[in-house]
Formats: C-alpha cells, structure tokens, sequence
C-alpha cells in the first residue's frame, strides 16, 4: 500500500458515505451522483488492491498480518459493489443511505488495512 | 385452478411485509458486521488459535450469530421472527457478558474479539446494534392475517 493514497481513498470515501447520507435523508432514490461517488470509491479499492499485489516486488512489504489484509481487501471490495447493485434494484431513498453507510464502511476498513500494512511491526 | 397471484397475503397465515424502509439499512449494517466478525474469527482460528481458544472460539460463534440475524430479519413469517428475537437478544447478552469479562477478566478475553471490552474496535457498533434491532423488531411484528 502506499501511504498518502490511503490517506486520499479515506477522505473521498468518507466525504462520499457523508454526500450520500445526507442524499437519502432528504428523500431521494439513488441518483447518478451518489451512485457515480461509491463506483468512484470501488475504483480506487480496485487500484489500492492492485498496487497491493504489485508492491512487494518494489520491496514494500507489509509490516503486518498479509492473510488478515487480504481478509479485508477482498471484503472491502465487494461493499460498495453489492451496495450499489441493490441501490440498482430497490429504487427507494433507503438505498441511498446504504450506499453512504458502504462508504463510511471503507473508510473504516482502509483505514485498519493501512494500520495492518504500515504501522505493524514497526 | 383459482389465480392468485403470489404476491397476494395467504389467508390464515402470520406473515409480515418484506423488510422495507429504514429496516434495510440495519440488515445491511447487520451484514457488514457479520462479514467483519466472519472475516476477523478466519483469520484468528487459522493463525493464532491457541494464543487464546475460548476469546477465538467466541469470535466464530458470534460471527455465526450475526450471520443469521442477518438473514433472520430478511426473511419471512413468524417462526424467522422468532429466530430473529433470539439471536438479536444473545448478541446482546454476549456483548454485555463478554465486554464486562474483559474488563474483570482480561487475562480470558484480551484478544481481540467483536464483543470484546463492550465492541470498541467496531466503534460499539456490536453493543448499539442489538437494541436498535429490538425496536425495529418489536415494531414490525409479524401481521397475522384474517
């Protein structure tokens, strides 16, 4: 992982899980924009995973538990992939919020897996 | 052949509507603690199982009981509603019980599981959780249909 894009992939997926939050709770169903803001934090678990896989080959391992961020990487990607599949069926505003909660979700789980790749074993 | 559709309420059955409005979010945050108690209780049993066997084995069974709450509070009918209430009411007795054991008792309980010192690495998601599922249960009972 690298430090400063985790850091970058936290903030936008809390300010996405805040938008859609507050999307929802004024009522609408979920729309292109809170839609367009969980694919945008998709894509970027899509690269954190890739440059994952690829970083040890440029000598930066994990300081941590590799089976425990795994465990998490694969999870984290499938939050915002299966929130946003259900937001695509179930066209109520409660959809939205789910895909807020999704995104303040990988917030959290970034974060763990930057502790789990950086700050352990230090 | 009489053509109901099967969308229509049976008569004489209990049933309940399909989960609908703000109970959706809590199923799925009820997932995504079931995934992460899942998830976290994997990698403990696989790793570090005798570092702490009763904290690891207490991981997997709550992981189990997260699951299917989860899945108790999706589907329909009174016996699932019923399966709801019990599993709801012993993650609630396991998070005060475990979370008050590792406080008295740290020496059983240090390793980190969901329910561990009242759930704080899940941000006291696993002791809120239960009793917001409460509510919501107690206000959508199963409708018995006449």
């Amino acid at each position: 992982m690298i430090e400063w894009f985790s850091y970058v992939q936290i903030a936008i997926a809390v300010l996405a899980g805040v938008f859609c939050l507050v999307v929802g709770f004024t009522g609408r169903t979920p729309n292109d924009f809170t839609l367009g803001s969980t694919a945008l934090v998709e894509v970027l678990l899509v690269i954190q995973f890739v440059v994952a896989l690829l970083s040890p080959a440029f000598g930066n391992t994990a300081s941590g538990d590799v089976l425990e961020f795994y465990v998490y990487a694969v999870s984290a990607l499938l939050l915002p992939a299966a929130a946003v599949f259900w937001a695509l069926i179930d066209r109520t505003k409660w959809s939205t919020v789910i895909l807020g909660v999704a995104c303040l979700a990988i917030a959290v789980m970034v974060y763990r897996m930057n502790a789990i790749w950086l700050v352990q074993g230090v | 052949m009489p053509s109901t559709s099967a969308s229509e309420p049976g008569p004489a059955s209990a049933r309940r509507p399909r989960i609908a409005g703000i109970g959706r979010v809590l199923v799925v945050i009820y997932a995504i603690l079931a995934l992460g108690a899942f998830g976290r209780s994997l990698v403990q049993i696989l790793q570090q199982f005798d570092e702490a066997p009763l904290a690891y084995t207490l991981s997997a069974v709550s992981a189990a009981v997260y699951i299917v709450a989860t899945v108790a509070l999706v589907a329909r009918g009174a016996v699932w509603y019923r399966v709801a209430w019990v599993t709801i009411s012993f993650e609630m007795l396991g998070v005060l019980v475990v979370g008050t054991l590792s406080v008295v008792a740290p020496e059983l309980f240090a390793h980190a599981s969901v329910w561990s010192y009242y759930g704080v690495g899940y941000l006291f998601i696993p002791l809120v959780l239960p009793v917001l599922g409460m509510l919501w249960l107690s206000k959508n009972r199963p409708v018995v249909a006449r």
